[in-house]
């Protein structure tokens, strides 16, 4: 075609790629995977000062029960913030749902399913809502989602009638918060290993983590592999497989200590199906290209066909679901539905995000990064309070581990070249 | 021995694996209009960088030479301060500001912190004059033309009291009157003891107005040309691009086929001020195999006509008929006007065609997803053999369709806008200033491109404002003027002169087309075969 008739000028030689080997792609991964490493990092840091408690089965199978809901809220937030937008509302939300779910299975009785089924549809609703103002109306979604904050705040005091509800029916809890599949494959007597523990450890647990391993293992070997065959570059061997045994004992860890404690809850379940399911959404699927495109340049992407105002309308539908199951979640924890359920929620997503990666002005971000955010977050917080830290306290080093988390992000995509 | 009142001496720039200018020499006699002239990547723009201070002392080596003195700057202020001012091809207003804001924005007229309002607009305005601008200095710049900014530009560049002014590319963005009043501005500024150095594509202008020209290719500087008579636009070519460039456009027989595109009566309203008609009745045929140029006057309405029918992607109030093939078509969205098989790649590349912070691969796919798209999964090794193919046969300079596009040259760029539209598949493709800022040998790669295109049995309309570009590709041209279409000229009638004198038309004078325009067969390159007969469907004959 046009190579074959054209005159070739002589232009200055391309650099190139910058150093293979495996240092080089050391560096690579290392810049990619920064918050994997600093989520590892201060895991490890907690761990030290605060002797270990950190460390115990029941505080890491709490990290991840406790932070559920802001897992969830992350996943959605991020989709939001890559659509070059943000939802200052969630909080409210998931307050206001978490009240419709006490006020249908609780005060008016109805089966657990369809209560769920109901509050899930209100949280498409507000989505749909809030989404229609900022797709169609064309009002900024900060101004759109801030007014959600205060509606539906005043919703929630309106759902609850100025009382709290409680207690919530014990299949909900179960299902939503507190149940674990324990016992199922029998136990493991493990020998007290040191820094791991023993005592018995579900085999089934055991089980899930090391079949979790090997997906990831047969999942990134084939990426790699059609990678090599597309004649796209790959790190160097060595850092790839290095990289994989790091996340093989990450995850067996952690496989380990949920099961020395009570097996696999079954919010880890749906946070694994909501994760796989999000990021496949992201990564693969037209409309996570759609959205990509649409936070990376909105004109180009009008002008490439895209259909901008239903994509944004869809995503904050989504948030809205997203928010309402992480209403329900919440509302199982602790039990009670309450005027202030919810309150910042969505300050712990938007920083579950940004710490993950996302980029302010939205094209850039990873659901996986969300979720290493977010149970950054929940480290932080856990192991704050294991060591007694003042709540105010608590708050400056949250606020200044976000600073530092995206000032760390700017610094190294600026040195890699990348921006 | 000429008085020089710039001597750049052995200058080298290294980023990360890249020699940006290596040994590079600038020697620059006061007074004059100097030009520098080179590819885009041959490191013009960097080396005004290193002599402005963008690039600070320390991060080059080699020596500059001002006014006789050593110079080590460590920012801008400090070139400034030494009458060294740079005005960038992307202008630095600040657009809601007003002009006299903005000509003295961090050069206030202050006294202990507050701004004197009345001495800065009256300095203002004063300066305004000096550059021929009649605008009132409280005026937004905003709303301004782009050819008024660039005044703008430099009126502020003369509150600095400029010994040195360089600029870098001030006509890309110009219309021909505009750049004529910049050129003779530049005039008056040399007679005035300003110094004067240009960086430019234009060649006719560098003829036109500078002394010497230096020309920089791969980093070097190559030779330094007094700008005599012998010293034609060819010869800057040859010294450029290295070798003889036999002809800048390249050859092409049309085969024209039958209709394929059809504008009728098209008329816009402005979408904020729905009163001012933008498009007013234009009439306008593209046939298959055929490149039609659509040219005009900046503010003529080319873009605005262009985006209104794609898809309706611009303006108000829009009525008219749309015909492909022969059949009536309505396309109210862009994505029924990709789906009817036009294709639109827009004037500025960065701001409305790419997506810069993604991939190649990403950018080539993004209007045809459908295509490598199952059940709303994307197909990612698909698409990546699809962007291969495109990088290879587009000759896209990148490592691998992987490279982040922003990082791309400008004629990579554009090659990556025109594989995305060429990858929809459409029939008629509609190219906005498809070699703007681009250097010549890319020019030519696209303009090829553009054949092969004809040759496959597209319909290309082309938007420029570089006549002979137009000229030099086009089958056919339309003239746009305020709107109207006043002209429509084939290939062998047209001149620069006669479609400027149509561009420049007040409004149609004529209900049918102008008497020098296409009746005569002899000259005709139209319709080879007879009257045209539309057909539902493709029409055979065509490879796709």
């Amino acid at each position: 075609m046009a190579a074959d008739i054209i005159q070739k000028n002589p232009s200055p030689p391309v650099p190139d790629s910058p150093d293979g080997g495996f240092l080089g792609s050391a560096r690579r991964s290392l810049s990619q995977s920064g918050i994997f490493i600093a989520f590892v990092v201060i895991l490890l840091l907690f761990g030290v000062l605060t002797g270990g408690t950190i460390l115990a089965p029941q505080n890491i199978s709490n990290l991840i029960v406790q932070n559920a809901h802001i897992l969830i809220l992350a996943i959605g937030m991020v989709i939001v913030i890559v659509a070059g937008h943000i939802d200052l509302s969630v909080g409210s939300v998931v307050g206001f749902t978490g009240a419709m779910a006490g006020v249908f299975i609780v005060r008016m009785g109805l089966p657990i399913w369809l209560g769920v089924l109901l509050v899930l549809i209100i949280g498409a609703a507000v989505g749909a809502w809030q989404g229609y103002w900022v797709a169609y109306f064309g009002v900024p979604a900060f101004i759109v989602t801030l007014a959600g904050m205060l509606v539906f705040r005043g919703a929630t005091l309106l759902a609850l009638g100025g009382q709290q509800i409680s207690p919530f029916p014990d299949t909900y809890r179960n299902i939503f918060s507190s149940g674990f599949i324990d016992g199922l494959t029998g136990y493991v007597i493990m020998p007290d290993i040191p820094l791991l523990g023993g005592g018995p450890a579900d085999v089934f647990t055991l089980l899930i983590g090391a079949l979790a391993v090997v997906g990831l293992v047969v999942s990134q070997t084939r990426s790699r592999a059609a990678r090599i065959r597309y004649h796209q570059s790959v790190g160097s061997t060595g850092a790839f497989v290095a990289r994989l045994v790091i996340s093989a004992v990450v995850i067996m860890y952690f496989a380990y200590k949920l099961a020395l404690f009570k097996g696999v809850p079954y919010i880890l379940i749906l946070l694994a199906v909501l994760v796989l399911a999000y990021s496949a959404l992201m990564n693969r699927s037209v409309f996570g290209r759609h959205v990509y495109a649409i936070g990376g340049n909105l004109h180009a992407a009008e002008l490439s066909g895209i259909k901008v105002r239903p994509v944004t309308f869809w995503v904050f539908v989504n948030m809205g679901v997203l928010s309402a199951l992480a209403g329900i979640v919440f509302t199982a924890r602790i039990n009670l539905a309450n005027p202030t359920n919810g309150n910042m929620f969505e300050l712990d997503a938007i920083a579950a995000a940004f710490i993950g990666g996302a980029a302010v002005t939205g094209g850039v971000g990873r659901v996986a990064g969300a979720i290493v955010g977010g149970l950054t977050v929940g480290v932080l917080n856990n192991g704050m309070s294991i060591l007694g830290v003042d709540i105010a306290y608590q708050q400056v080093i949250k606020g200044l581990v976000l600073l530092a988390a995206v000032a760390f992000d700017v610094y190294s995509k600026r040195r890699s070249g990348s921006h | 021995m000429a008085d020089h009142i710039l001597q750049m001496r052995g200058i080298t720039k290294e980023f990360p694996g890249v020699k940006a200018l290596q040994d590079v020499s600038l020697e620059v006699v006061r007074h004059e209009v100097h030009a520098i002239c080179g590819e885009n990547g041959a490191g013009k723009s960097t080396l005004m960088k290193v002599l402005s201070g963008v690039y600070p002392h320390g991060s080059y080596s080699g020596e500059i030479v001002f006014d006789g003195e050593v110079c080590r700057f460590p920012d801008i202020r400090a070139s400034e301060q030494r009458g060294i001012v740079i005005i960038h091809q992307e202008l630095a207003l600040s657009p809601y500001l007003s002009i006299a804001e903005n000509i003295f924005l961090g050069n206030e007229r202050s006294r202990r912190g507050l701004i004197d309002w009345n001495r800065t607009n009256a300095d203002a305005a004063a300066l305004l004059e000096r550059v021929g601008l009649t605008e009132n200095p409280t005026a937004r710049v905003m709303d301004l033309g782009v050819g008024k900014q660039q005044l703008v530009e430099i009126a502020k560049a003369l509150s600095k009291d400029v010994k040195l002014l360089i600029l870098d590319e001030p006509t890309a963005a110009l219309n021909d009157v505009d750049s004529d009043h910049l050129l003779g501005l530049l005039r008056g500024l040399r007679q005035e003891g300003i110094t004067c150095i240009m960086i430019s594509h234009k060649l006719n202008e560098i003829r036109a107005i500078a002394d010497t020209t230096t020309i920089i290719r791969d980093g070097r500087s190559i030779e330094t040309l007094p700008m005599t008579d012998e010293v034609t636009e060819d010869r800057i070519i040859k010294g450029m691009v290295g070798r003889d460039l036999d002809n800048r456009y390249p050859e092409h027989t049309p085969t024209i086929g039958a209709e394929l595109l059809r504008i009728e009566d098209w008329t816009v309203h402005h979408p904020q001020h729905r009163d001012r008609i933008v498009v007013d009745r234009a009439n306008l045929t593209v046939r298959r195999g055929e490149i039609v140029g659509l040219a005009g006057l900046m503010g003529a309405g080319r873009t605005e006509l262009a985006m209104s029918v794609f898809g309706r992607a611009y303006g108000a109030g829009i009525s008219g008929q749309l015909y492909k093939q022969g059949r009536p078509i309505r396309l109210r969205t862009v994505r029924d006007a990709i789906d009817a098989g036009l294709a639109y790649a827009t004037e500025d590349r960065k701001l409305y065609g790419l997506n810069l912070i993604q991939d190649i691969k990403r950018n080539i796919s993004a209007a045809a997803l459908d295509k490598l798209a199952r059940a709303g999964w994307v197909d990612d090794g698909k698409e990546f053999e699809v962007a291969n193919r495109y990088r290879r046969e587009m000759n896209i300079k990148a490592p691998s369709v992987l490279s982040v596009v922003g990082k791309l040259s400008g004629g990579n760029q554009q090659k990556v806008v025109l594989s995305k539209w060429i990858y929809a598949d459409p029939d008629v493709l509609i190219l906005d200033e498809p070699t703007r800022g681009i250097d010549v040998g890319a020019k030519y790669e696209i303009y090829t491109i553009i054949n092969e295109l004809a040759d496959r049995g597209k319909g290309v309309l082309v938007i420029s404002s570089e006549l002979p570009e137009l000229i030099g590709i086009c089958d056919r041209i339309y003239t746009l003027s305020a709107g109207h279409i006043t002209g429509e000229v084939a290939r062998a009638d047209a001149s620069q002169e006669l479609l400027m004198q149509y561009m420049t038309r007040d409004q149609r004078t004529l209900t049918g087309l102008p008497a020098e325009a296409i009746e005569d067969p002899a000259h005709s390159v139209l319709v080879a075969d007879g009257p045209v007969v539309p057909r539902s469907g493709r029409s055979a004959g065509t490879d796709d």
